[in-house]
């Protein structure tokens, strides 16, 4: 990757406390998305995909907290950003869409109405314009009638098109980074195509940078240019997602790409990662795979594995990485 | 092979209020035919709103049928007196999506599984106790399980658990609807494997309901794809997806993710989302969204057809179909 990253994530620990002793959600995050880049996040749950991306905003709900790290986002540290700074940060360099967005619409105003507020900070814009302003956000995601659709209420909207609507009112402010959290996950697979065609245009006509939080390795396949794969609350591995796909240099990984059912390739059985992740408030000595990895040594189970690169920018944790195929 | 469970005309109409309170009717399993076969996996598949689980539901009597008949080994579910309906209840189970939310946070493992045993009164107490044992081993899980609470096991853990109450009393059916969706990719392939080899060595036949199309090639013998409360095409999984009739199955299968970074990449194969199933419209369902769509479709229903051996389609494409008004 040429020139500096847009985001630098270092060493980044979130922390909840809980009636057990502190929990870390995020426990040594680091990656970097560099201009018009899209990242894959990718991880099972509980592995604090989505607790790292909340970080990013800094939007961890307390009791949790940031605990150490740093966040550099176009060369300023977001973590000893002012308050006020942060708040006007979000929404136009940096946007998020979420999981589910019908909840995210608010049912008792109309689809327009929750459109205009984006332009709330621009109170020159008569009411004419913001109209179409909002109607040309709805077109640029492309709905339908954009005109017609800012009268409807978020019950008249299906799920894709209200996914639609938060993807273009995240795009209003023109962010130069759009977090996506599982933004398929609540919809059908036409539906899903349809999202991710969406996310691909805008990444080429805007070159935004986006990162996808995931949980399904299928959809980053096509879509991203990078994938970081998270376990137990650490990265794993990262790499260019040709690379991970085409040799994965994690047991993890391997096991999660091994374990995912493909169209076209009918098995009698699929291959199966034994065991499941282990609990954040007891952690094992060594690395937090070793219960479940098919490698694991004597010294896996004592010693931690850092998170090391490779000369061709790859990047894993793991004291037996898997050789190329 | 012959039939378990057969299904004949059936239909479940739902009364609904729009948002401006206007009386409607909701047609969520609209006049559907077909058989499940002894110790097959039918795979029954579609997007939300499509119906497949008011179907599952419907075929166990847990939802009332508007119209049709639903027969299982023989004798018709759908005219039975509720004592005798209880009693053949033993021999069909379900499985849910979320294992958790069909465990009871207050009760622990072991007398989850135990409690169907205590309803149908089976065998003595000590009985009991080494048939729960049984079972846990069955689904892979340890006797100390039986002693913890729902808040203190995993989702796969738990949906283990649900196999096991749903095996204690000796099913020959189980509808299984989305039994992996909520659960991570390591874990789907657990409990995949498991129910296959529980089919395998229990003799088990299965309604399994799903949308992720993946899942289902690997996991089924025949394959029934669902739209707006119909099913569109019926056929074994290796004819459905070597070649799907239905253009709305070849679109399905167009818009899974293909997970290889170098495949050439393809345009949405559908627009739009699925319409409402509150008041379908006259004609084959698929039309507003059909890529081939023509005149006879948006006014004559097609039928569902034979085309092939063991290949079933409803669609005007192929003629054999397009003569009846259904």
């Amino acid at each position: 990757m040429n020139g500096p990253p847009l985001l630098d994530v270092d060493d980044l620990r979130v922390e909840f406390p809980t009636p057990r002793g502190s929990v870390r959600a995020a426990d040594g995050v680091s990656f970097r998305v560099w201009p018009g880049e899209i990242v894959g996040l990718v991880g099972e749950s509980g592995c604090g995909k989505s607790v790292t991306t909340l970080a990013l905003l800094r939007l961890v709900r307390p009791p949790g907290r940031i605990a150490s790290g740093r966040i550099v986002f176009q060369g300023r540290d977001l973590l000893t950003l002012p308050a006020q700074e942060m708040r006007m940060l979000r929404g136009s360099a940096m946007a998020m869409i979420f999981q589910n967005p019908m909840t995210a619409l608010d049912p008792v105003f109309t689809v327009g109405d929750q459109i205009a507020e984006v332009f709330e900070s621009h109170p020159q814009l008569h009411t004419n314009d913001v109209r179409s302003a909002a109607a040309a956000i709805l077109e640029r995601v492309r709905i339908p009638n954009p005109k017609a659709q800012l009268k409807a209420y978020a019950h008249q909207f299906s799920g894709g098109m209200a996914q639609r609507a938060m993807i273009g009112m995240g795009m209003a402010g023109k962010p130069s980074l759009l977090i996506a959290d599982e933004p398929t996950t609540a919809l059908d697979v036409s539906v899903q195509a349809q999202i991710l065609d969406l996310l691909r245009a805008i990444r080429t006509e805007l070159k935004t940078a986006i990162i996808l939080i995931t949980h399904d390795l299928a959809i980053t396949a096509q879509l991203c240019d990078r994938i970081v794969v998270m376990y137990a609350g650490q990265v794993v591995e990262a790499s260019t997602t040709r690379e991970l796909f085409r040799a994965p240099q994690h047991h993890y990984t391997r096991g999660l790409l091994d374990s995912m059912p493909r169209l076209g390739q009918r098995r009698e059985r699929l291959a199966q990662i034994p065991g499941q992740p282990p609990d954040l408030r007891t952690l094992p000595v060594g690395c937090r795979f070793a219960a479940r990895c098919p490698r694991a040594e004597d010294r896996c189970r004592v010693e931690e594995p850092a998170l090391t690169s490779s000369r061709d920018g790859r990047e894993v944790r793991c004291h037996f990485p898997l050789e190329p195929r | 092979m012959t039939a378990l469970v057969v299904v004949e005309a059936l239909s479940t109409y739902f009364q609904v209020r729009g948002p401006t309170g206007r009386r409607a009717v909701l047609h969520a399993v609209d006049n559907v035919s077909f058989e499940i076969r002894r110790n097959e996996i039918l795979a029954l598949v579609g997007e939300s709103g499509c119906g497949k689980s008011t179907l599952g539901r419907t075929i166990l009597q847990l939802t009332k049928r508007t119209a049709g008949r639903v027969l299982f080994d023989g004798q018709e579910l759908t005219a039975m007196a509720a004592g005798d309906l209880r009693r053949l209840r033993r021999r069909m189970q379900i499985i849910f999506q979320n294992p958790h939310g069909s465990l009871d946070p207050r009760v622990s493992v072991g007398q989850a599984i135990r409690d169907p045993l205590d309803i149908h009164a089976v065998g003595t107490g000590e009985e009991r106790q080494a048939r729960v044992a049984e079972l846990l081993g069955l689904v892979g899980l340890h006797a100390d399980h039986a002693q913890r609470f729902p808040h203190q096991i995993s989702g796969g853990q738990a949906q283990r658990v649900a196999i096991a109450r749903a095996l204690a009393l000796h099913p020959d059916f189980i509808i299984a609807d989305e039994p992996v969706s909520s659960l991570d990719v390591s874990i789907q392939a657990q409990i995949l494997n498991l129910m296959a080899d529980l089919r395998v060595s229990l003799g088990l036949t299965y309604l399994f309901i799903a949308h992720n199309l993946a899942v289902v090639e690997h996991f089924s013998t025949r394959v029934a794809v669902m739209y707006l409360g119909r099913i569109v095409e019926l056929a074994p999984s290796r004819a459905l997806y070597a070649h799907p009739l239905h253009p709305y199955t070849q679109a399905l299968l167009a818009s899974a993710p293909v997970a290889d970074p170098d495949a050439p990449l393809r345009p949405p194969a559908l627009a739009g989302d699925v319409p409402s199933p509150v008041d379908p419209p006259t004609g084959c369902r698929f039309a507003s969204r059909c890529p081939r769509v023509m005149t006879v479709c948006r006014n004559v229903d097609p039928v569902f057809t034979e085309i092939e051996p063991e290949h079933w389609v409803a669609c005007h494409l192929y003629p054999l179909s397009g003569s009846g008004s259904g």
